[in-house]
């Protein structure tokens, strides 16, 4: 589980590098109806949707810029700006509310700084909160660059996301 | 393995039983999204080498599987023909536990499941009581499959029920037994499915081109039965969706799944690969001159795209906007053409009711409501996790005897049900029979199965702020009265919240309830007042208290309580102190510590941390 939604930076390509954009367009050429699964792969390449990649997307596949812009802003998954170096999720589903998921927002809020869907300026964290990831039985649940950390309370929020301050590490659970 | 007839299907049934049948025994772990959490992964790995080491495995069938559906007990081991159930198992003991369950008949104790009423562990998992009530049809295979490996489906006589459909029964026969079997959506509001098949059947396509799409798209928050049932058994979604396309006349299907699911994702990947490989998806299926294939679209993270037609303009590559009804999908949906939705559990339904027979499957549940319904059964419960019920099964059936009641012996306050358009049921209509319209007589709904408990310390104003926070956050903002009027009453109900409300408030909130319902676009709108309804309905004195009182009685709401250290029980250790974020504590070593109101902004984060249990909202 962990590798696999593992989004370290490291695995993106630079934007400047326009190989993976080209092998997309590509891949769905005379699908009009692909910019969804487009965004997805680009996301997949890059890490987020900048703007020189839609622009460039816009001209070699045939679509309007407005166009591209109102999809990638309409659907919560695609993001404008690049990620940090780790991705804080917090389930916000019903079942983590009820079990104080607010807490855990609030909290890393606090020792962050950063809102909800922003990134660190030092580029080290993006804080998201989601609908729901489906481990209710784990609620509350934190998703750290794909590790899943449940029956989350705001004080154990806190020294995770010290742990990843000061050692930039995996960030165990204590107890 | 080319299928080319329903004979060849029928031999290759029998072979792979025969293999299976080779095996004495089999041991399942649960591999659903909920235990790999629970690192079952490891689990496995470590069975894998026991097994290994022990010699076994000319013996042994192992499998990691779908969902078994106990997810507050994971990682979960159930070793057949036994039944010996291990709960919350550690890697490190799997070899300890083979040894024993298989090499010297027993058991090892530890791992069992321990009833919390009676202390006593149990042997056997169709003796635990979460099991016992449960009617599985559906999600009992789940530990019987590995989700990437179609011979697993086809022991269980998989795509059988395609085979009979394609070769015994004509496409209006077909639609007759769904329509006998009484199998209503599951998605949400209970439509008839035969019903829906049958005017999508006679709707005429300009080309001869209709569409089926099952809808994967599970947005509820607090809801996982899909998932678990496309990732843990895809082969019985492609089954019912084939079995669907004949009935309608349908060449081309699309699953149109959440990008939150990768798991689900990849392996109906896997399936749809196998069953085109075997000539059970595609052209010519089985021999039978029918051709069908199906398509994955991903979301993009939107939940109105549950609403049918705002589904339809995603897998066009558009927003994700609803437009007005009729024309009905079934008439004209995808590119124009007759379509026809369903969710993943009506699809699962299909080939279950082809193969136990219509009038078998319309014995179980009620009058109107026919067959199981699967829940997820989570918040403020002891046993969380997603179960399988007859329709008219009580919400007290599912809440106490299956999911053990409410930690910490709290008092229960409401059951949520039907996702964000549905309510909050209360203490006094926990005996009501759960089916389709006894959940619309109290003002909540079936939706999807989300079933969430809420206690004592639950706020039902804040629970009603939340669910309007988040309608206001998804609403495409097509029409004004959706995309206004949430705001409107999240307005409301942030100021009640806040301490600022006033009596006129409560009334602004129904008048805009009722506006919204009757104006809104589509279904996310038109029912987007639901949660504020019924808690007004039924907890109306504690918006009440809020507003009249500016106390919030259940502890919640951050401007209405204040943070106190209990002078008795606090042992002055000062790990409170270390945590508070706005350092509002103080007190000597080894003293009773004070809270300074003034500076607290009431995070809670020293109530989880405080050992003594010494800190408390009031």
């Amino acid at each position: 589980m962990e590798a696999e939604n593992c989004r370290c930076s490291t695995r993106f390509t630079p934007v400047d590098d326009l190989r993976p954009l080209e092998e997309i367009v590509e891949k769905y050429r005379g699908d009009k109806s692909a910019v969804i699964s487009i965004f997805h792969e680009l996301h997949e390449a890059y890490g987020y949707l900048d703007e020189k990649i839609m622009e460039e997307l816009a001209r070699r596949a045939g679509y309007q810029l407005s166009q591209l812009y109102g999809l990638a802003t309409f659907y919560t998954q695609f993001r404008l700006e690049p990620v940090g170096e780790h991705i804080i999720k917090i389930c916000h589903g019903t079942a983590c509310h009820v079990r104080n998921a607010q807490g855990l927002i609030d909290e890393a809020q606090r020792t962050l700084d950063i809102r909800p869907g922003q990134t660190s300026p030092d580029r080290k964290f993006t804080l998201e909160t989601v609908n729901c990831v489906g481990t209710c039985a784990l609620a509350p649940v934190v998703v750290v660059d794909g590790k899943y950390h449940g029956r989350m309370t705001p004080s154990k929020m806190q020294s995770l996301l010290k742990q990843y301050m000061e050692k930039g590490g995996s960030g165990e659970d204590e107890d | 393995m080319k299928i080319d007839s329903p004979a060849t299907l029928e031999r290759y049934c029998e072979e792979v039983k025969q293999r299976k049948a080779r095996y004495p025994y089999r041991v399942s772990v649960c591999g659903g999204t909920g235990c790999q959490a629970f690192n079952c992964i490891e689990v496995y790995d470590a069975l894998v080498e026991s097994i290994k080491k022990n010699g076994l495995e000319e013996k042994v069938e192992i499998k990691l599987t779908g969902c078994h559906g106990f997810c507050e007990m994971g990682p979960l081991m159930y070793f057949q023909p036994m039944g010996t159930f291990y709960t919350k198992v550690d890697p490190k003991a799997v070899d300890e536990i083979v040894v024993a369950t298989l090499l010297q008949g027993g058991e090892v104790e530890k791992y069992l499941y321990k009833d919390p009423t009676t202390g006593e562990k149990i042997h056997h998992r169709e003796e635990v009581p979460f099991y016992s009530k449960q009617e599985r049809l559906l999600l009992g295979l789940n530990h019987l499959i590995r989700p990437q490996v179609i011979d697993d489906y086809i022991a269980l006589d998989g795509y059988k029920a395609l085979a009979k459909v394609l070769f015994e029964m004509t496409p209006e026969e077909v639609i007759d037994a769904i329509e006998r079997a009484g199998l209503r959506g599951r998605g949400g509001a209970g439509f008839p499915t035969a019903r829906k098949w049958r005017i999508c059947r006679e709707a005429p396509s300009p080309d001869g081109v209709k569409y089926i799409i099952c809808n994967a798209d599970e947005g509820d928050p607090g809801a996982y039965m899909d998932r678990s049932l496309l990732e843990g058994n895809p082969h019985a979604v492609i089954e019912g969706m084939a079995i669907g396309a004949y009935a309608i006349g349908a060449c081309e299907g699309y699953v149109y799944v959440r990008h939150e699911y990768p798991l689900a994702l990849r392996n109906l990947l896997v399936a749809l690969d196998q069953a085109r490989e075997m000539n059970l998806l595609g052209k010519n299926i089985m021999g039978s001159g029918f051709d069908f294939d199906i398509k994955v679209a991903v979301g993009g993270g939107a939940f109105v795209c549950g609403e049918e037609t705002a589904l339809i303009a995603s897998i066009e590559g558009k927003r994700g906007m609803p437009r007005p009804r009729p024309p009905y999908p079934a008439v004209k949906g995808l590119w124009g053409r007759p379509t026809n939705i369903n969710n993943v559990e009506t699809w699962e339904n299909v080939p279950l009711i082809i193969r136990m027979g219509p009038e078998k499957f319309a014995e179980i549940g009620t009058e109107n409501s026919k067959g199981t319904k699967i829940f997820s059964l989570v918040g403020k419960i002891n046993n969380t996790g997603l179960v399988e019920v007859p329709m008219g099964i009580t919400l007290r059936e599912i809440i106490y005897d299956i999911g053990g009641g409410i930690p910490g012996n709290k008092a229960f306050k409401a059951v949520q049900t039907g996702g964000p358009s549905g309510g909050c049921i209360p203490a006094e209509h926990l005996d009501i029979k759960v089916d389709f319209e006894s959940l619309q007589s109290i003002g909540s709904m079936m939706g999807s199965g989300g079933m969430i408990v809420m206690d004592e310390n639950t706020c039902m104003v804040d629970i009603a702020k939340y669910f309007m926070k988040f309608l206001c956050e998804e609403s495409c903002g097509k029409c004004v009265p959706c995309r206004i009027g949430t705001k409107r009453m999240l307005e409301i109900l942030t100021k009640i919240c806040d301490g600022e409300g006033t009596p006129e408030d409560l009334e602004a909130l129904e008048v805009l309830a009722a506006d919204i319902k009757a104006a809104s676009l589509c279904a996310l709108g038109g029912t987007a007042p639901n949660p504020v309804l019924t808690t007004l309905r039924y907890f109306r004195h504690e918006y009440e208290e809020h507003i009249y009182n500016k106390r919030c009685p259940a502890g919640v709401c951050p401007a209405l309580i204040t943070i106190v250290i209990d002078q008795e029980k606090c042992n002055g250790c000062g790990a409170c102190a270390k945590v508070c974020p706005v350092n509002a504590i103080s007190g000597e070593k080894k003293q009773p510590h004070r809270i300074d109101p003034d500076l607290c902004i009431r995070c809670k984060v020293c109530m989880d941390r405080c050992r003594q249990e010494a800190i408390y909202a009031e």
